[in-house]
């Protein structure tokens, strides 16, 4: 896809999987970059495994409009069964999809049925298929690093931002004492804070998975006119 | 159990001032943070409220603010009827009044809430917006405001968080005029506006309005150590039919001029009750309340598509800027209204304040609280352009 001065993004994924926490710290990345980013707050069950869908805004100019990204520039999906299953709360899980965009899924495999790819090609859409929870177990050594490395592959695949943005975003918040996007999600924080025993740990176990689906990023050719880029971890 | 209440010292300035000249600083907060900062800096005498979704936010954090010593007196009443009766007779005091309510509460409190412009209450009352109608939800349709539009007070719709403050603040200014003293209603949707973070210009909270001055004010206070045996004498109830249908008509007209007299208030304070872009479009926006943000982005983008497409954003509900409005769009082929509820009232008020109604496009509208989504109303700007608009769902 063509860069764009305004990004609209949904994301849906599964509780637990860090939707929120995605679209929480992709603000805070366009806000460093200098540029604006507007986030609509998801009321559905905070609880593990229920569908999520979290929605933002990235521009290079102030964002106006408010409320659910009805139709997106780029669809995240954080786990195949919102495809295959049907978890979402947006059916089918392109609903809405404008012209030309872009789809990331978190997949080892082709999840697309004939119908959708259909669809998805009149619609002149790239969709790129990683293994990112996989890309998570083996950088960070864990698969709750999965929204680190579906945000890496997003932003490195539209250059939105540097590293440096992202980092300073992860900091604020891993680090800070400032933020919580829910109750369910900071307890689930100090979890992690455990596994990984330091939070500078935790930073950088992120920052690594980040790094890594940039240079991912890097390698792929979006200008093909194949409707489907699958990525092998290649670790 | 008690508690000691902070006694702050605050200087007290003019409402000019405050809106206009004092020093601003910006801060990233929600709606609902918004009304309540502007309670604090409004030198409020007493809130009286009644939890509901999404409005309990709001009145969460006046509940704050009287703690901190910013509110002289804060009580939790027993409902919206009981709230709203409340406010009535606590502003026999001649004091200061603020509350707020959504959806169904506005509605249960109604009865008490259309008779404050007939008893002259200078209250300021928050609308934080939500479905009335059954099935059960606590979604943004902002249908409730069409059952506020016919009692004579006065409405202000914000657009965004700032629009919140600033309009919450003047609203009390505009109440307590000596030749409104009327209520004064800050209207904004629930979660698109009260739960979201937008950023806000925002005075200093050591600033206050000066204290209401019930010296000025055109209905005395009530003398609460000898009470009146009769609160309201000569009720038109008490007379022969010709001399009730008299007061009652004169009331209401007296009623319906204060509203209008507000009018001065709102260019004074707010910048007029309607904000104009591009004033020589041929097809205009015509949008109040958080559609006007979705109605500023459709804007956005036909001008840079080299749409000839304009914005009017009405900041007033009542007293409704029909003269403006018309003045406006006298040259224009179409206007688009969209809004959150289904009925259209402000689709209505459009049509009729204007000599050619047909121009006007009834929509896009979305009801039960959901999203506006920008497109709709780029659709219906290539529609009443002539053009094509492919928007696929």
């Amino acid at each position: 896809m063509e860069a764009r001065k305004r990004y609209n993004i949904r994301i849906s994924g599964l509780g637990g999987q860090g939707v929120v926490t995605t679209a929480h710290i992709l603000g805070s990345t366009m806000d460093n970059a200098g540029k604006y980013a507007s986030l609509v707050p998801f009321f559905g069950s905070e609880k593990r495994m229920a569908p999520v869908e979290a929605y933002v805004r990235a521009s290079s100019e102030p964002i106006y409009e408010v409320g659910e990204v009805v139709y997106p520039d780029i669809i995240m999906i954080y786990h195949s069964q919102v495809i295959t299953h049907g978890k979402s709360y947006t059916m089918p899980f392109y609903t809405g999809l404008k012209p030309d965009s872009l789809i990331i899924i978190n997949t080892d495999r082709n999840v697309l049925e004939e119908d959708d790819i259909q669809v998805l090609k009149d619609l002149n859409a790239k969709v790129v298929q990683f293994d990112a929870t996989d890309l998570a177990v083996k950088v960070a050594g864990t698969e709750l690093a999965t929204n680190m490395a579906m945000m890496g592959m997003l932003l490195g695949l539209t250059e939105l931002v540097t590293t440096e943005n992202i980092e300073k975003a992860v900091k604020e918040r891993f680090l800070g004492t400032s933020f919580i996007s829910s109750g369910g999600t900071a307890a689930l924080d100090s979890a992690i804070e455990k596994k990984f025993k330091k939070k500078e740990e935790l930073l950088q176990k992120n920052m690594d998975v980040i790094n890594k689906t940039f240079e991912m990023a890097n390698s792929v050719d979006l200008s093909g006119s194949e409707l489907i880029v699958q990525l092998a971890p290649n670790l | 159990m008690s508690y000691e209440r902070p006694k702050l010292v605050k200087t007290f300035v003019d409402i000019n001032y405050m809106l206009k000249e004092a020093p601003r600083k910006q801060h990233f907060i929600t709606g609902a943070q918004a009304m309540a900062e502007a309670v604090k800096r409004a030198n409020v005498d007493m809130a009286i409220a009644y939890p509901i979704t999404p409005q309990s936010e709001v009145m969460h954090l006046v509940a704050d603010a009287f703690h901190q010593g910013h509110v002289k007196e804060y009580y939790r009443a027993e409902e919206e009827l009981g709230t709203m009766s409340a406010i009535a007779g606590a502003s026999r005091a001649g004091v200061r009044l603020f509350t707020a309510t959504s959806g169904p509460g506005l509605l249960r409190g109604l009865e008490a809430i259309v008779s404050w412009s007939g008893h002259r209450v200078p209250a300021v009352l928050g609308i934080l917006t939500r479905v009335v109608n059954a099935p059960l939800s606590i979604q943004p349709d902002n249908i409730e405001m069409a059952y506020m539009m016919h009692c004579g007070a006065v409405m202000l719709h914000a657009e965004n968080q700032q629009d919140t403050f600033d309009m919450t603040l003047a609203a009390f200014a505009i109440a307590e005029k000596v030749d409104v003293y009327i209520p004064v209603a800050v209207a904004t949707e629930g979660f698109f506006v009260t739960h979201a973070k937008g950023y806000v210009n925002m005075t200093s909270d050591e600033l206050a309005l000066t204290p209401f001055d019930a010296i000025a004010a055109p209905v005395p206070a009530m003398d609460n150590e000898t009470p009146p045996a009769r609160i309201q004498r000569d009720a038109p109830v008490q007379k022969s039919n010709f001399m009730s249908y008299l007061i009652h008509a004169v009331w209401q007209q007296e009623i319906w001029d204060c509203n209008k007299r507000a009018m001065k208030y709102v260019y004074e304070y707010l910048g007029g009750p309607i904000e104009v872009q591009n004033p020589e479009a041929d097809v205009f926006v015509v949008a109040s309340g958080c559609a006007a943000a979705q109605a500023r982005e459709a804007h956005r983008t036909s001008r840079e598509l080299g749409l000839s497409v304009g914005l009017i954003k009405v900041r007033a509900i009542r007293p409704f800027p029909v003269d403006e409005i018309r003045a406006t769009v006298k040259n224009a082929k179409a206007l688009i209204v969209p809004e959150h509820n289904i009925i259209g009232w402000l689709a209505q008020e459009v049509k009729a304040a204007i000599p050619n109604g047909g121009i006007v496009v009834g929509g896009p509208r979305v009801y039960g609280g959901m999203t506006l989504p920008v497109e709709l109303i780029m659709k219906e700007i290539h529609t009443a352009l002539g053009l094509e608009f492919n928007l696929k769902l």
